[in-house]
């Protein structure tokens, strides 16, 4: 309410459905696409004009049209900020995607990755002329190797899937080299698993067996000894597992994996509940892919890049792929061509460099000590999360210990109408990212809640009165304020059916006969 | 006069002589929310009884379709291919998927009559 | 330690709260003789001047592309980017974003993917457009086992145009996924028969364009070739700034298109990360592997972009998924897209233009020196040349005065027999100081 000065003198309901001119809500701008607004002779970009002379295109000069559009730099600049005012991201506020691993990203790492020697520097220069660089991969590799207490890393893959599919090739090699390549074609996963593993095997071929969890979301090694048998190449178990729990028989696991003559995969999408606490190579594993985007903070980046170096068991290392960074009299050197075992080359050049710098700067900065109690803080923030809220919500497995996500189902929402997308959403509300949602698939309308060790306490208790306070809104049958949510975000509901069963992928100039509508 | 039957992947077949009208059912299509997509055999395929026929998909799932009875396909709904949601709207009707010439009618026995798929579907909840 | 915010206070009072008398009771799941009860033999935490200063002393040990004149090339090209390029990718809503699966409060993202995509297909000439793959090598892999899917069919023809770094890539997923992929020898003059390899059961033909060795291909006939047999052609390129001048590879009849697309708004960055470009045609798009943008509408009815067909990605279809990839390169391709909307079609043609204007000058000038020989009839900003002796050798001895004079052969392929060819990269950064070093460089080597 406003006075006769136009003074608010009390307060009065938030008005979601106030329409502007523009569609603009105050800082929250509307924005159109580049292709709407840009026009084809102009460019931000000044280019000296070279002198007349005799191209050397063979006739292959471009013909086709090429109507890109070009914005001034003050266009571009406005452009691009007004999108980025329509993304939520971790620097703005909690972030708890289970499973992501939404930390703090420091700057340190962004300012160090961009110094000329190492983000100026081309990935075929003489060895002589990068010795820094390898020997940053170097560092990289023994902090990696020494966290996980394994024989060998590689830091080619380029993302967690791209490592996941370079140890099974690893592993698949390994088989060959045994004489087993026809024989062992079976790969056991857990229904809970990321989609990227049975994916993944797959896609070189092996057989998927599903494993079956305990009531507790946990493996049985009497499962896995059941299915173990001379045509099984390999188990893929991610560990801690996707439900938050560390597989507490993972020891048995891999003896009954090793015994039968297989390998033990390790997805390592969760490895930052545990840095410092247990080693992978104590628990049996043979190969397993580090997200330095997620562990070790590199940013996530609306999606990437990520980066995904693996470590390996003695029993693996000699098939690693190429290239890798080897001492020499001469001082580090590169092997770039297939020596030996290895199972060759996966992707141009050495990996992800930038995200290695940002990964070593963060793993300096936290030293071992550091490490560990990030690895402690973040298993603590969600035993906190989950014991203040478990009174509300309910959990699948009971009230026990969690690592560094607690994941609870949609049972306590039974009867309300009221769905975990729903919940989800009406968080946007709020000013949170929704939690990971329906996974694992394993646990009915799954929400799985991981704070990380950046969160501080004052945080998490906002995060959980807001939950809470949800929660009961939910209970008491409020549904309003979920079926409808998002009502204040930049968009509403999205119609996803429409998108995929008409897909419109490219922008294209709009139709004549449209236009005159 | 057709015959209706249906399997556990939630398929109906219609039977009107030795022709079999294939499709999902209505609670399949429930489950599955919006389809957006769906992948039909070509005409002149011969199936065999619980094999991979069709890809029906929605927005966040993705369903194959088994053959409920072995046969020869002739006929495709093509008109699905423009217009998924007639599944939605009508599934054991307009959202027909195929028909099968039926290669052993024998195999009908194998499957659920509507009773005792509505007894299956009880049992699910 | 500075990232961390709990007080030790804080902290016994969570766990208090929890029901815990230590952190150690939230760990008890991990077995006790697996357990590490020391700190790991690593160094202890480091302020933040204390990790500039190492990581700058391993830095200070490289030496910077733009400190030397440089010609190196061969899938990884330094051009300039705008400065206001760096700064928006550093925005924090950027920046520190998810993958867009909650498209209500990330249409910024989403956004730029689709802008992206439309770029994408632009430039190549094609329909749509993925919203970027890890990088060329691995989209060129990709490509073909969706080529398989798409013909059912499982075996490809490899040019020996492409990029040794590429084959390889491509040869390793085909041999683990079980497919066939020869490749023909090197082929620096661009003279390969690649159409006597093509038969009823081929399912790609792989072509790169500007090549390895700087050719520009003509594929139409390839392609016309191909489709006869019901194959696809997969046009394959590293230099991405190419398009701005030269025929795109859809109006040459490719059916997939795989390439690098680093040139544009990415740095060198030792290889990584780069951003991975796919286009094909409308009706392959459910064999694509990587994530799509597509253009809806809200619940009120206003435009906005989501996330589509992701039925065809490993979160949904698990093993029947067309490829495991889960990331795609999203800072990369937004860097991309900043770039691309900066320069727009008139932008790129220019920088392009100055590319091979200085590619060719110098092309020239090279050719005057005894001992160097020009062996392309065509190229955009990157040739190749036989030198006397082995390219590698000559190229530590020219690292040695400061002049970083290109990629051997060699390095890539040391197997080929290619063992005099030197590939010489020129873009709008090198200046006629440069140029005129490495002529004087590569004259003085050659003639003692």
């Amino acid at each position: 309410m406003l006075n006769n000065q136009g003074r608010p003198t009390q307060p009065e309901k938030a008005s979601a459905s106030y329409r502007t001119f523009t569609g603009n809500r105050g800082l929250q701008m509307e924005e159109a696409l580049i292709f709407e607004t840009g026009r084809l002779d102009v460019t931000g970009v000044d280019c000296e004009v070279p002198a007349a002379f005799t191209a050397r295109l063979g006739g292959l000069e471009r013909r086709a049209a090429l109507d890109l559009p070009g914005l001034s730099e003050p266009e571009a600049m406005r452009h691009y900020v007004r999108l980025s005012q329509k993304n939520y991201s971790i620097d703005a506020g909690l972030y708890p995607l289970g499973s992501c691993t939404m930390k703090h990203n420091p700057r340190l790492n962004e300012k160090m990755a961009r110094l000329p020697g190492f983000a100026d520097i081309h990935p075929l220069q003489p060895v002589a002329t990068v010795q820094g660089a390898l020997a940053l991969l170097a560092q990289l590799g023994h902090w990696l190797t020494t966290m996980t207490g394994m024989a060998a890393v590689s830091l080619v893959p380029k993302a967690g899937a791209h490592g996941e599919l370079c140890g099974m090739m690893a592993i698949k090699t390994a088989i060959a080299a045994r004489g087993e390549a026809a024989t062992r074609r079976v790969v056991l996963v857990p229904d809970s698993a990321h989609g990227t593993n049975p994916a993944t095997a797959a896609l070189i071929g092996f057989e998927v067996r599903a494993v079956p969890a305990r009531a507790d979301g946990t493996v049985d090694p009497a499962a896995v000894a059941a299915l173990m048998g001379p045509e099984v190449a390999a188990i893929m178990l991610t560990n801690p597992n996707t439900c938050g729990i560390f597989e507490r028989d993972i020891v048995a696991i891999a003896e009954i994996i090793h015994e039968g003559g297989g390998y033990f995969y390790c997805d390592g999408a969760n490895f930052n509940a545990i840095v410092g606490k247990t080693r992978t190579g104590d628990l049996g594993v043979d190969a397993m892919h580090i997200n330095l985007h997620k562990t070790f903070s590199t940013p996530h980046g609306g999606g990437g890049p990520g980066s995904g170096p693996v470590v390996l068991s003695a029993r693996l290392a000699a098939f690693a792929p190429v290239p890798f960074v080897r001492a020499s009299e001469a001082g580090l050197e590169l092997v770039e061509h297939v020596t030996g075992q290895s199972f060759g080359r996966m992707s141009a050049f050495h990996g992800q460099m930038g995200m290695f710098v940002r990964a070593l700067a963060y793993m300096m900065s936290h030293g071992a000590d550091g490490l560990r109690q990030a690895s402690e803080d973040a298993v603590l923030n969600a035993n906190y999360v989950r014991v203040c809220l478990n009174d509300i919500m309910s959990s699948p497995f009971g009230a026990r210990p969690c690592m560094h996500e607690a994941l609870f189902d949609d049972e306590w929402l039974k009867g309300t109408g009221i769905t975990t997308l729903d919940f989800a959403k009406a968080m946007i509300d709020e000013g949170y990212h929704p939690m990971t949602m329906y996974f694992p698939l394993v646990v009915h309308g799954a929400m799985l809640i991981e704070p990380t060790e950046s969160e501080s306490l004052a945080s998490l208790d906002l995060f959980i009165m807001t939950l809470r306070d949800l929660a009961f809104s939910a209970q008491r049958g409020e549904t309003e304020r979920f079926t409808g949510a998002p009502h204040l975000a930049p968009r509403r509901r999205l119609d996803e059916t429409r998108a995929a069963r008409a897909p419109k992928l490219r922008w294209t100039p709009p139709l004549p006969a449209a236009a005159a509508e | 006069m057709s015959t209706v039957y249906f399997t556990k992947d939630h398929e109906y077949i219609s039977v009107d002589g030795d022709i079999g009208t294939i499709g999902i059912t209505d609670h399949a299509q429930q489950a599955l929310g919006d389809v957006v997509f769906v992948e039909l055999p070509k005409a002149g395929a011969t199936l065999a009884r619980g094999k991979e026929a069709a890809v029906v998909e929605s927005v966040k799932a993705a369903s194959d379709v088994y053959a409920a009875a072995s046969g020869e396909v002739v006929a495709v709904n093509t008109a699905l291919e423009g217009a998924p949601g007639m599944i939605n709207e009508d599934a054991q009707g307009r959202g027909w998927f195929f028909k099968v010439k039926l290669a052993d009618k024998a195999e009908l026995a194998n499957l659920m009559d509507a009773a005792a798929y509505e007894a299956f579907l009880k049992t699910l909840d | 330690m500075r990232y961390l915010p709990h007080t030790s206070d804080e902290r016994d009072a969570m766990l208090a709260r929890i029901g815990v008398a230590s952190l150690d009771e939230l760990f008890a799941d991990i077995p006790a003789a697996q357990r590490l009860e020391g700190l790991l033999d690593l160094p202890h935490g480091a302020s933040e001047m204390a990790v500039e200063r190492q990581l700058g002393n391993l830095a200070a040990r490289n030496i910077a592309a733009g400190s030397v004149p440089f010609f190196c090339g061969a899938g990884a090209y330094r051009h300039h980017v705008p400065a206001s390029v760096d700064h928006l990718i550093q925005r924090s809503e950027f920046l520190t974003s998810y993958t867009p699966y909650q498209p209500e409060i990330t249409q910024g993202t989403l956004q730029y993917l689709f802008e992206f995509q439309t770029q994408v297909a632009a430039l190549t000439g094609m329909e749509v457009a993925n919203a970027s793959m890890y990088d060329g090598s691995t989209a060129a892999a990709e490509a073909v086992l969706m080529a398989h899917r798409l013909t059912k069919r499982r075996k490809a023809v490899l040019s020996g145009g492409l990029h040794p770094h590429y084959a390889e890539t491509i040869r390793t997923l085909s041999f683990m996924a079980g497919a066939d992929a020869g490749l023909l020898p090197a082929d620096p003059l661009a003279d390969e028969d690649i159409m006597a390899q093509i038969d009823a059961e081929t399912s790609c033909v792989v072509v790169q364009s500007p090549d390895v060795f700087g050719n520009l291909r003509d594929m139409r006939a390839i392609a016309a070739r191909a489709h006869a047999q019901g194959a696809l052609l997969i046009a394959v390129f590293t230099e991405v700034m190419a398009l701005g001048l030269i025929e795109p590879p859809g109006a040459m009849g490719a059916d997939i298109v795989a390439g690098e697309g680093q040139s544009i708004g990415n740095g060198l960055n030792f290889g990584g990360p780069y951003v991975g470009l796919m286009a094909t045609r409308q009706n392959f798009v459910r064999q694509m592997p990587g994530r799509l943008c597509g253009e809806t509408l809200d619940a009120e009815g206003r435009r906005g972009f989501v996330l589509t067909l992701s039925t065809r990605e490993q979160h949904i279809r698990r093993d029947k998924a067309t490829s495991n990839i889960c990331t795609n390169s999203g800072l990369c391709a937004l860097a991309f897209t900043i770039h691309m909307s900066l320069l727009g079609a008139k932008g790129l043609r220019q920088v392009a233009l100055l590319n091979h204007a200085k590619a060719v000058a110098l092309a020239q000038k090279l050719t005057g020196i005894a001992g160097v020989e020009l062996i392309n009839q065509s190229f955009f900003n990157e040739f190749a040349v036989r030198v006397q002796g082995d390219a590698r050798v000559l190229v530590e001895k020219l690292a040695k005065t400061g002049v970083l004079a290109g990629v051997p052969y060699a390095r890539l392929a040391p197997q080929a027999g290619l063992d005099d060819i030197l590939l010489i990269a020129v873009t709008e950064t090198t200046t006629d100081d440069d140029a005129n070093a490495l002529v004087a460089a590569l004259a003085g080597a050659l003639s003692c």
